[in-house]
């Protein structure tokens, strides 16, 4: 533990507000989705919970810069960034535990298989396959064909794990205090984050008007759009993340001991790594 | 028993009793303190942000206690008499709602911020900014939430447990403002946790190890990561409940290929979880509160931290229990039927300790203590029917009746709500510096304590004879038991207007506390003076782990 | 008067109440079949082993808290640790409980062995009611409760049963084994007998099973037990359990009625009798969304008096009870009902309430659709 003392930060308007803006955005969000009015409102809140994270964000930067934080403000830095990290890899949890729920238990039972295989009584016509191309009920269209996951997919997965690769050499190369190669580094991570969010775009596009994937398309479809979409938003917020790190860099932040920032984002990097792979392995290939 | 109060020789054991100011970095000297309501707006100090968690969850207990007694009014005789079924059905649910999310959770996560520094010699928490967000990141998400009773088609009505398809295709157009609203607190609920946890890994007194913190502390810990690995289970099954209605997903639908008893598989790996979220912290209030009245050390402190890490190891293993009528195959109806079984253990080993600790010891009975003693019995009462439900067969009667709102509102409310009690008493003197009134805390004690008995028992009776849960109306053979059970809620919720009054006192004046106010406390958060100043360890106390 | 002394005695024997259990209305049933009574059996064996339990642990606690006070005198004792009782006390109850586990797990072995029925009930839970269906008898009903109104508002005095009646009850044999395939048509209900230990959910979509041996003739009586909406309250369950001849011939007068209504279909009917048969099914299937006098009530249930499209255009009004507005509560109802209920309803929703569009729909063109 250190011994002496401790930076207790000033007051600071920043939670307040971000706490209200998340609470204007909530608001538009259920305003548009009930009512289809609420755009402007959730944009607004939007725009406001960005710029205080920003500012906030700001103020951590500056501190830190100042020389405010000691070797204990570091960990706590640390352990809340694991954690959140932790956090996160729950939240993906819920939906790699939906889809493997329904592909071991639902639908087997719907066809007739196992434990419950009564409930097939109700889809006499219904054969459980996965992916899912005809759900039981016929009214809900399937999706017409799926992803190759040897074609962009893999891709895909190639690109993020260079990336992770990248920046961990950039990584290293800040540790030696070799700025050149650790911008050069970051930009090439950068540029790969840029590339797979495209690369998710066509996907994203072409499964909607060529193979009937939807949101709509039946559980595969749901589960599919869900676990790839919020690991696409996952990623955009860490192209983001390592945005403002090459930024920071540029300016001539961080030393080769104290570069917390960095590692924080670089740990946030690798688990949107961690989660693909198991996409890649659970959605595409199995 | 004639009131006794406890001495007041102002004894300090520690040397290091810190005052605030002086330190080098310290930025709230140079800065003028924002006065007024913008102190508490953008206040970064764990005992202010405390203050407020346990005032709004004060705020929301009452909010919640008035739907509750709204329940209880139109249950008083059969017939509808008062509401209609539809406003029924929200109050029921708004009322576990409440309880749950805004009133106990919100007081233990105020009681952590108050007493986790004090207890492990801290300055503050580990991320104080980070810390005033997750508190008024409440207020907005339930104000949200209760905004949804004014909506067009009325509020959530679909129980605390929300089961899918009644809370999506057959839900009112609120719930997705009801989604968002406990998104918002989840976020309050995570960054909390991550909070409490780096506070207590990272900021104890030098020389602290973890074996030698208080068992406040250790269960909060404990609570603190349950909260971080199932509150973002909670966020995905309501952004696919979110997704099902608005978007046409078909998570629980058969009919696209989904399983509404999915809904309550990842529910409930929130949910049961959930309910230890709101008892761990209590044991550990518990385990502060008899030791110091029964001037003896706690019995068994290593076993102590070890029964609540197997709770909570054990919660992730349960979750099915609600769920043994939903047609589980044979072996998952056994599997959790012998885990959940297993908790029994533990929870066992507390209740012995807690009683070998009284067991030759020197007791007196203040208000806390009998908070906490009303606590282990009534608890165990609760305990015994939580053991009761876990045998699956038997839950197959006892489910969805009020024999299990008789179970769960025992260990609630003489179980977590007393024990947030019992914590008032013993720490407002640390946080007022005037000693609660022992003759209003005494009346208040035991007409809570008729109060909770006279409502919950009959409800053991009720849900045997076949009164299911969340009905608005019975047969007339429930009559008598609702009767009692009614007029029971009202003796106990008024009964809470005599707490309010006491705290109101007690921030006004009263008896002075000396730092140690109660003679047989030993942590670390006596050694402050009382009313701890705003700033208090700023200088690492030096901690004397006790002897051997 | 009455109510105070119900207050006094409820009270006074409150705690007194656990020696009281077995007392009827305090306690669980026994039940009229050998699960029910071998789940009685063990609901209170773990009783007693709690209560003895319970009695060990308070009498510790309380004469701890007689005996050690300080007002007399007591010295607190310096132990804090011992590692030999906290054994004893982790083993001793993992001993218990498996003694709980192991008649719990054979008991429960049992309840989930549904092979070798007799006969097979399906039951369906739907907003707010049940319907039975004796499958492969071509024997199907509707069960909805009926006590007025004006009891509940409490305009009427409440009967016996008040809201554990229905209008057509569920009609079992006893010393039958008899299989229910439980399933929902909306949203998850719960069918529950207390006498029968049978409570199992109904999930729209899939199929629980469940079964009943009966040893005794009688009127059970039950309720939904898994919160399904506005009436939730008010679908009670009732089983009428009958000798097996008495059932037999039951079954047979059942199938002769639904026979001649099957034959009606291919005659036509008299607007007269379309209206008649029409306001029945409307009053036990339909009010209980869109109100008996068609006023529904909005946004959440359309109104059908005055329903501008539902006026103008027969053939979506059929497709719209026939199949349902699938993502609304609005069920399908091609299976539920059969062709002469439907052409009834429809024409009967069409004339009602001044919508007096003349129409009478037969049985015979709803047939055609259905194929
Ligand atoms: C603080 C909250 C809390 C706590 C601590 C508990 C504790 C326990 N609960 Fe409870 N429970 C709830 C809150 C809680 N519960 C809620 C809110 C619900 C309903 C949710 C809803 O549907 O709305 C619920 C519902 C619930 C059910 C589902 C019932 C149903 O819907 O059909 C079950 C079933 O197994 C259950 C079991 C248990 C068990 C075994 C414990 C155990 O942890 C208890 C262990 C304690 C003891 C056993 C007593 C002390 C031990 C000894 C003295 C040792 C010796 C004893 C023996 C060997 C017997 N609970
Ligand atoms: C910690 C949680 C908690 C707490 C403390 C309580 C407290 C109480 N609960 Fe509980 N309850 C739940 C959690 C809790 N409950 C949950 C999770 C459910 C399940 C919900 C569901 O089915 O979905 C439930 C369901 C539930 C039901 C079943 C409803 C149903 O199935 O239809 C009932 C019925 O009696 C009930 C009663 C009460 C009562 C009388 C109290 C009393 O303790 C309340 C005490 C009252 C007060 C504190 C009010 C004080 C206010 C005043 C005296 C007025 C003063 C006025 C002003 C100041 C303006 N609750
Ligand atoms: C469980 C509730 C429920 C029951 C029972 C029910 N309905 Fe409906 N009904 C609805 C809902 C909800 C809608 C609105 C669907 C929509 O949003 O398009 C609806 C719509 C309709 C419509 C179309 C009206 C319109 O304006 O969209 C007709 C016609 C109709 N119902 C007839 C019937 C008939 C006839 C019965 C009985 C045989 C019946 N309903 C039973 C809930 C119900
Ligand atoms: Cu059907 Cu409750
Ligand atoms: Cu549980």
């Amino acid at each position: 533990m250190s011994g002496g003392s401790y930076y207790v930060p000033a007051t600071s308007k920043w939670p307040v507000l971000g706490s209200l803006a998340l609470g204007v955005m909530m608001i538009g969000a259920g305003m548009a989705l009930v009512h289809g009015n609420g755009t402007i409102v959730m944009s607004l809140g939007l725009i406001g919970v960005l710029t205080v994270m920003a500012l906030w964000f700001r103020d951590v930067v500056m501190e830190s810069r100042q020389g405010l934080y000691d070797a204990q403000m570091d960990r706590s830095f640390r352990q809340g960034m694991g954690w959140f990290i932790f956090s996160e890899v729950m939240f993906f949890a819920a939906f790699f535990g939906a889809l493997f729920y329904i592909r071991v238990f639902a639908l087997p039972w719907l066809d007739g298989e196992g434990a419950k295989g009564v409930a097939a009584l109700l889809w006499p016509d219904f054969s459980a396959t996965w992916p899912l191309m005809s759900p039981p009920d016929p009214s809900v269209s399937g999706p017409r064909e799926v992803m190759n996951p040897w074609q962009l997919p893999l891709v895909n997965t190639l690109i993020l794990v260079a990336s992770s690769i990248t920046l961990t050499i950039a990584h290293e190369g800040l540790k030696e205090s070799n700025r050149t190669a650790c911008r050069n580094w970051l930009i090439a991570t950068l540029a790969l984050g840029f590339v797979f969010v495209i690369i998710q775009g066509v996907e994203y596009y072409q499964a909607v008007t060529h193979y009937g994937i939807t949101l709509q398309a039946g559980i595969y479809g749901a589960t599919f759009f869900m676990l790839t979409g919020f690991h696409g938003l996952h990623v955009i917020i860490g192209v983001t993340i390592l945005a403002v790190m090459l930024v920071r860099i540029l300016r001539g932040h961080f030393g080769g001991h104290d570069h917390f920032g960095f590692e924080a984002s670089c740990w946030y990097w690798h688990f949107v790594d961690v989660v693909w792979i198991g996409l890649f392995l659970f959605v595409y290939v199995f | 028993m004639a009131p006794k109060l406890p001495p007041h020789h102002s004894l300090q054991h520690s040397s290091t009793t810190a005052t605030a100011g002086g330190q080098v970095h310290d930025d709230h000297d140079h800065h003028p303190q924002p006065r007024g309501i913008m102190r508490w707006l953008l206040t970064t100090n764990h005992k202010e942000i405390g203050s407020l968690y346990l005032i709004f969850s004060l705020i929301m207990f009452f909010i919640g206690g008035i739907f509750a007694l709204v329940v209880r009014a139109e249950l008083f005789q059969p017939g509808l008499n008062l509401i209609n079924p539809e406003f029924f059905n929200q109050m029921t649910t708004m009322h576990g709602l409440i309880m749950v999310f805004a009133a106990v959770m919100p007081a233990f996560t105020g009681l952590a911020n108050w007493m986790i520094p004090l207890q492990i010699g801290a300055p503050d928490m580990a991320l104080p900014r980070l810390n005033n967000f997750s508190f008024w990141l409440l207020p907005v998400a339930f104000t949200l939430l209760l905004s949804t009773l004014l909506m067009p088609g009325g509020g959530p009505n679909f129980g605390w447990t929300f089961y899918a398809p009644l809370s999506t295709t057959y839900a009112p157009p609120s719930t997705t403002f009801f989604i968002l609203s406990l998104h918002i607190a989840g976020v309050s609920s995570i960054l909390g946790a991550i909070n409490i946890v780096a506070t207590i890994l990272n900021m104890r007194a030098p020389g602290m190890r973890m074996m030698d913190m208080p068992l406040f502390v250790w269960t909060w810990l404990i609570t603190a990561f349950l909260l971080i690995a199932v509150m973002p289970v909670l966020a995905g099954v309501i952004t696919m409940m979110l997704m099902d209605i608005n978007f046409g997903t078909s998570f629980f639908d058969a009919a696209g290929g989904g399983d509404p008893v999915l809904f309550q598989h990842l529910f409930w790996f929130f949910g049961h979880p959930e309910v230890y979220i709101m008892i761990l912290p209590a044991f550990g209030i518990v385990s502060a509160i008899i030791p110091t009245f029964a001037r003896k050390r706690l019995f068994g402190y290593a076993s102590m931290v070890y029964a609540t890490a197997s709770i909570a190891v054990l919660s992730f293993l349960v979750w099915a229990h609600h769920m043994f009528v939903v047609g589980l195959p044979l072996a998952a109806t056994l599997f959790f039927m012998y885990t959940t079984m297993l908790i029994a253990v533990p929870t066992g080993v507390k209740v012995f300790n807690w009683i070998t600790t009284l067991f030759r010891g020197s007791i007196t009975f203040e208000v806390p203590m009998l908070f906490a003693l009303a606590f282990v019995v009534l608890f165990t009462i609760g305990g015994f029917s939580g053991l009761m439900l876990a045998i699956a067969p038997a839950d197959f009667q006892y489910h969805d009746t009020y024999f299990v709102v008789a179970h769960f509102h025992y260990v609630l409310v003489p179980g977590a709500v007393f024990s947030i009690m019992a914590a008032v008493y013993y720490w407002l003197p640390k946080w007022t510096g005037h000693y609660p009134s022992e003759i209003l805390g005494k009346w208040h004690f035991w007409l809570s304590v008729i109060g909770v008995n006279l409502t919950f028992f009959p409800m053991h009776f009720s849900g045997l004879a076949g009164m299911p849960r969340r009905i608005p109306d019975y047969a007339l053979q429930f009559a008598d038991f609702n009767l009692v059970s009614s007029l029971g809620a009202f003796l106990f919720g008024f009964s809470q207007l005599i707490f309010v009054w006491v705290i109101i006192k007690c921030v006004r004046g009263g008896v002075k506390a000396p730092a140690k106010a109660w003679d047989g406390a030993e942590d670390l958060e006596w050694s402050v003076p009382s009313p701890a100043p705003l700033h208090t360890f700023e200088t690492p106390p030096d901690f004397k782990p006790v002897q051997h | 008067m009455r109510k105070m002394l119900a207050l006094m005695t409820g009270g006074g024997t409150l705690f007194g109440g656990a020696s009281l259990a077995h007392a009827n209305g305090w306690n669980m049933p026994v039940g009229v079949t050998d699960l029910s009574a071998e789940i009685y059996t063990l609901h209170m064996t773990i009783f007693w082993i709690c209560v003895v339990i319970g009695i060990v642990v308070f009498g510790v606690m309380f004469y701890s808290l007689f005996k050690f006070r300080r007002s007399k005198g007591a010295k607190s004792a310096h132990f804090h640790e011992n590692t030999t009782v906290e054994v004893i006390w982790t083993a001793v109850p993992l001993l218990i409980l498996v003694g709980m586990a192991v008649p719990a797990t054979a008991t429960l072995q049992k309840m989930y062995d549904a092979s070798d029925a007799e006969l097979d009930v399906m039951i369906t839970g739907q907003q707010w009611r049940w319907r039975y269906e004796y499958l492969g008898e071509d024997v199907a009903f509707n069960s909805n409760m009926s006590t007025p109104r004006a009891q509940i508002t409490g305009e009427e005095e409440r009967g016996e049963h008040y809201l554990l009646e229905v209008d057509e009850p569920l009609v079992l044999p006893i010393n039958r084994k008899v299989r229910f395939l439980l399933t929902a048509d909306d949203v998850i209900h719960s069918w529950w007998v207390p006498d029968f230990a049978v409570k199992q959910d109904t999930i729209p979509g899939f199929i629980n099973e469940n079964w009943v041996r009966i040893n005794e003739p009688g009127i059970y009586r039950g309720q939904c037990a898994e919160l399904c909406g506005m009436d939730h309250g008010f679908m009670p369950i009732v089983v009428h359990a009958m000798e097996e001849d008495e059932f037999d011939q039951w079954l047979v007068e059942r199938k002769e009625a639904a026979e001649a209504e099957a034959m009606g279909v291919d005659r036509e009917w008299e607007m007269d009798e379309l209206m008649e048969r029409g306001e029945q099914v409307y009053g036990s299937i339909c009010a209980s969304c869109h109100q008996a006098d068609g006023g529904g009530s909005p946004p959440a249930f359309p109104g059908l008096a005055g329903n501008q499209e539902l006026i103008d255009d027969v053939d979506w009004h059929i497709d719209v009870v026939l199949n349902g507005v699938s993502g609304t509560a609005m069920p399908a109802f091609r299976s539920n009902l059969n062709p002469v209920e439907l052409a009834a309803v429809v024409t009967y929703s069409r004339n009602a309430w001044g919508n007096d569009t003349g129409d009478a729909v037969q049985p015979a063109e709803i047939v055609e659709l259905l194929e």
